[in-house]
């Protein structure tokens, strides 16, 4: 059921894309567009200000080697970093490299029916493979609104078109983003206790990415769109002055809504975690706790139950058993 | 208590499919998987919300009449206090790399003890009260009214985590549940559901300085009976120094190394080591805790027992402290301690009497592990060591949770280890350091009422020693760890009959060499030397 809905949100923005089209391009070609941008960028930072508004009262590092102790022993830098350095690097490896994830293993059971862990790489093949194909992508796009085209942009998607397979070029890019989103789409499904702890969103969310990268391909591949008439169209939304894409039929407006739609939702999803990791703090401190204080703003005042207090409760026994007393004389300090 | 199950039973995983509960579901309570409740003597004698008689398995929970709105609250104000509780709430993915990540899952099968799933049940109340698309779309996007059926969920499954934060460490945004259990059982004390394994000790621990309610002259008993022990098995007379003022140091360990079995070795082993190199240093019967059980209730209550630490370390005038084997007093130690009772300015940094090593790395805190310090005396020649008086010995080592996955102290025990004993060998990889599982009876569940579920969950943990076992004949499984000491031999009994539980230090007073003694006949047990220790095979 939580499956079939999730097709919902992005059959409604394809709809309304249409709707669009026939009624009224300038919304779903510059209103859309604009609101989008505005939101997430007001969204992003209202999400980001809110996270940094609570502070952070412990240092609650998850420490995933070897501390900094003894000289003789071999410290492990990036899984329990000693300072802000190590900690920038671990943090890299994170967002970079997806270094946690790269540990999954996979539990089954021996015949003798205890658990056994096996390598189990998919999700981070799949994590990463997801993410970085979906960079690259979004690169690619950067030569719609910048001109000239940056050496850079333009050499990445030389490579990303390195097979010309062809006319235009089918860019590897496309294919490992669609292969990513397949498996990730079809893990969650398959698994029954993935599937058990999926809510709807989670299938949504991937099934929007996929339609912008659909129609995206059908533009690309099969309608073959003006990329020039595309380019002046991107380039007069910066300006702000929008000037519609002559001939671009509905399929574009459907692409143009669903980004709109994905950049608007991020803020507000899960899909906030590309900020969030960040701000982590079993990952973005260092492990250092005992060498440097770390200080809690609302360090909360409790009561103890002070040394005199106790003395004074167990002032015969303490005699009695010979120990050193702060108020000898029996008096109540 | 362990003869009532069957190998083949607890082998078997619930086939119940999981998922996210409705909020009107009512989850069952298991018996032999939950913990008996707070008694409202102790509840009430610590200050604590709603004391009174209740039961889990009773109908009728007696929450105070707005407990809604007591939750809620409680919730919204530890949004604003904990930036780790408003982003673990805010950007889980469901990815599930957690998911098998857990020892209570692994051992259970019940989904809801897949961590992201225990999450999510606090997780569904955030997103239906704190968030717009779950105020409105509500069920759709995974949003819950809270109820007293999710108060019931709360109470099994926030109570059936261990706090051990294995998970976090494969989860890609390092969101941590352990974070997310100790806010959900702030949230469930608040309204006075607790557990008495929690709740008396703390009581004790506020009262007497320890967990086991020990008096202070019941303290220098027990520490004297320890030293006769020693000075009739070596000959050698140690005199117990007990809140003594202007000594270098203070020692603080778990209060069942002073009266437990096997943790009583483990103290013979620090006092005859101390001994030996001539340590100034002073127990203290009023901060005769390393531990703390408030750590498994709330934050406040952790600071409130662990506030005698520094406070009887200036009182007495000690330069720095030593603390023993234990496993969440090191979490509150290293992660906690100097924030919540610091500065210590009155101690300086610790340096090593003997070695003059500097332990930089505790400059702030002023707290060296004993495993720390240990390994530095050895890597410097200080002790003289005899390996084969832990011949008969095969030896793994457990690495207790908090230990490994909020400080990294890996290798010091494994250096110590090995000094020891003739015949270390470590457990699989996925299974030891960070990877390391929970005994199955951490953060206050090691109760007789929970023992199916300690069974279950602690059975990843005994699979490894099995393996271990079957391979190199492993008979001795060492830990740093009150908790793991207390219940690792039941768990060995039940799983791995033929592996016995020791401390670190106690397989170093073995080994030991001390000056003047009388020849050793028989190791800190009383067993002779040699002897194979696993003679029911």
């Amino acid at each position: 059921m939580k499956i079939f809905s999730s097709l919902a949100p992005a059959a409604v923005l394809c709809a309304a894309a249409w709707t669009g089209y026939l009624a009224a391009p300038i919304i779903p070609g510059a209103v859309f567009p604009f609101a989008a941008v505005l939101i997430f960028i007001l969204g992003t930072g209202w999400r980001i200000a809110r996270w940094l508004a609570s502070p952070v009262p412990f240092n609650i590092t998850v420490t995933a080697g070897q501390q900094k102790s003894l000289p003789w022993i071999s410290h492990r830098k990036t899984e329990n970093p000693d300072n802000a350095f190590y900690a920038v690097l671990r943090m890299m490896m994170e967002v970079l490299m997806f270094r946690s994830l790269f540990r999954n293993t996979m539990a089954g059971r021996k015949p003798d029916g205890t658990p056994a862990y096996g390598s189990s790489k998919g999700l981070w093949v799949g994590a990463m493979a997801f993410h970085w194909s979906l960079l690259a992508v979004a690169l690619r796009h950067l030569r719609f609104f910048i001109e000239p085209v940056p050496a850079v942009i333009a050499a990445l998607e030389a490579a990303d078109n390195l097979f010309h397979i062809g006319t235009p070029g089918l860019y590897l890019s496309d294919i490992v983003l669609a292969g990513a989103l397949g498996y990730l789409i079809a893990r969650r499904i398959a698994l029954r206790s993935l599937r058990d702890l999926s809510l709807f969103q989670d299938y949504a969310l991937p099934v929007l990415v996929a339609a912008v990268a659909l129609t995206g391909v059908l533009l690309r591949y099969f309608e073959r769109i003006d990329i020039l008439a595309v380019k002046e169209y991107a380039l007069s939304l910066l300006a702000l002055s929008p000037a519609l894409p002559a001939g671009a039929g509905v399929i574009f407006y459907m692409h143009i809504t669903l980004v709109s739609a994905l950049a608007a939702v991020i803020p507000f999803s899960k899909i906030s975690h590309a900020a969030g990791v960040f701000l982590s703090p079993t990952r973005n401190m260092p492990g250092s706790s005992r060498r440097r204080r770390h200080e809690n703003p609302w360090n909360a005042p409790v009561t103890v139950h002070r040394y005199g207090e106790w003395e004074d409760e167990f002032r015969d026994r303490l005699i009695k058993a010979g120990y050193p007393l702060e108020k000898s004389d029996g008096g109540k300090i | 208590m362990a003869e009532k199950y069957s190998q083949e039973e607890l082998l078997r995983r619930d086939s119940a499919a999981g998922g996210l509960p409705g909020p009107h579901e009512r989850v069952i309570l298991r018996r032999g998987r939950y913990s008996y409740s707070g008694n409202p003597k102790h509840v009430k004698y610590l200050g604590l919300p709603n004391p009174r008689e209740w039961q889990p398995h009773d109908e009728d929970w007696k929450l105070p009449e707005n407990w809604k709105e007591i939750i809620l609250a409680g919730f919204r104000d530890r949004l604003k206090k904990y930036r780790s509780l408003k982003l673990f709430m805010d950007i889980c993915v469901r990815c599930g790399a957690c998911a098998d990540k857990c020892h209570y899952y692994l051992g259970s099968g019940d989904e809801r003890n897949m961590p992201v799933l225990r999450a999510e049940l606090m997780r569904s109340v955030y997103r239906r009260y704190f968030t717009l698309s779950g105020r409105i779309l509500g069920r759709l996007v995974g949003a819950r009214d809270l109820t007293e059926e999710v108060v019931r969920e709360w109470f099994y499954y926030f109570y059936q985590c261990s706090e051990c934060r294995r998970c976090s460490v494969y989860c890609p945004y390092g969101i941590d549940t352990a974070e997310i259990t100790m806010i959900a059982r702030e949230l469930l004390n608040l309204v006075g559901v607790n557990i008495n394994w929690i709740i008396e000790p703390a009581a004790n621990c506020y009262r007497t300085g320890n967990h086991l309610g020990i008096q202070p002259h019941t303290f220098r008993d027990n520490l004297e009976f320890a030293c006769g022990e020693i000075s009739e098995m070596t000959g050698i007379s140690i005199e117990p120094s007990i809140n003594r003022k202007g000594a270098e140091i203070l020692l603080v360990v778990p209060s069942a190394d002073l009266f437990a079995d096997p943790h009583i070795y483990t103290l013979y082993g620090y006092l005859m080591m101390l001994h030996e190199i001539g340590l100034d240093y002073t127990f203290s019967a009023y901060a005769s805790e390393g531990g703390n059980f408030g750590l498994f209730h709330s934050h406040d209550l952790m600071k409130r027992l662990n506030a005698k630490m520094y406070a009887e370390a200036e009182r007495l005038g000690v330069k720095w402290i030593l603390g023993g084997e234990c496993g969440h007093m090191w979490r509150v130690v290293h992660q906690y301690m100097d924030t919540m009772n610091g500065p210590a300015g009155f101690l300086e940094t610790p340096k090593s009497p003997v070695t003059g090593t500097v332990f930089r790395n505790a400059a702030s805190t002023g707290m060296v592990h004993l495993c720390e310090f240990t390994a530095d005396l050895i890597y410097n020649g200080k002790l003289k060591l005899d390996r084969s008086r832990n011949a008969k010995y095969r030896v793994t080592h457990h690495d207790s949770c908090n230990p490994s996955r909020a400080m990294g102290l890996l290798e010091e025990p494994r250096y110590i280890l090995n000094s020891t004993c003739g015949s270390f060998h470590d457990m699989p990889e996925n299974t030891i350091r960070e990877h390391t599982f929970c005994c199955g009876s951490g953060s206050g569940v090691g109760t007789d009422e929970n023992l199916e579920m300690r069974l279950r969950g602690g059975l990843p943990r005994a699979a490894a020693v099995r393996y271990v076992r079957e391979r190199h004949g492993v008979n001795m499984l060492s830990c740093i760890c009150a908790i793991d000491k207390a219940t690792l031999p039941a768990l060995m009994q039940f799983w791995v009959p033929g592996v016995e539980v020791c401390g670190v230090h106690e397989l170093l007073g073995n080994a030991l060499v001390m000056e003047g003694e009388s020849e050793r006949k028989a190791n800190l047990r009383g067993e002779p030397l040699t002897e194979a220790a696993d003679e029911k095979e």
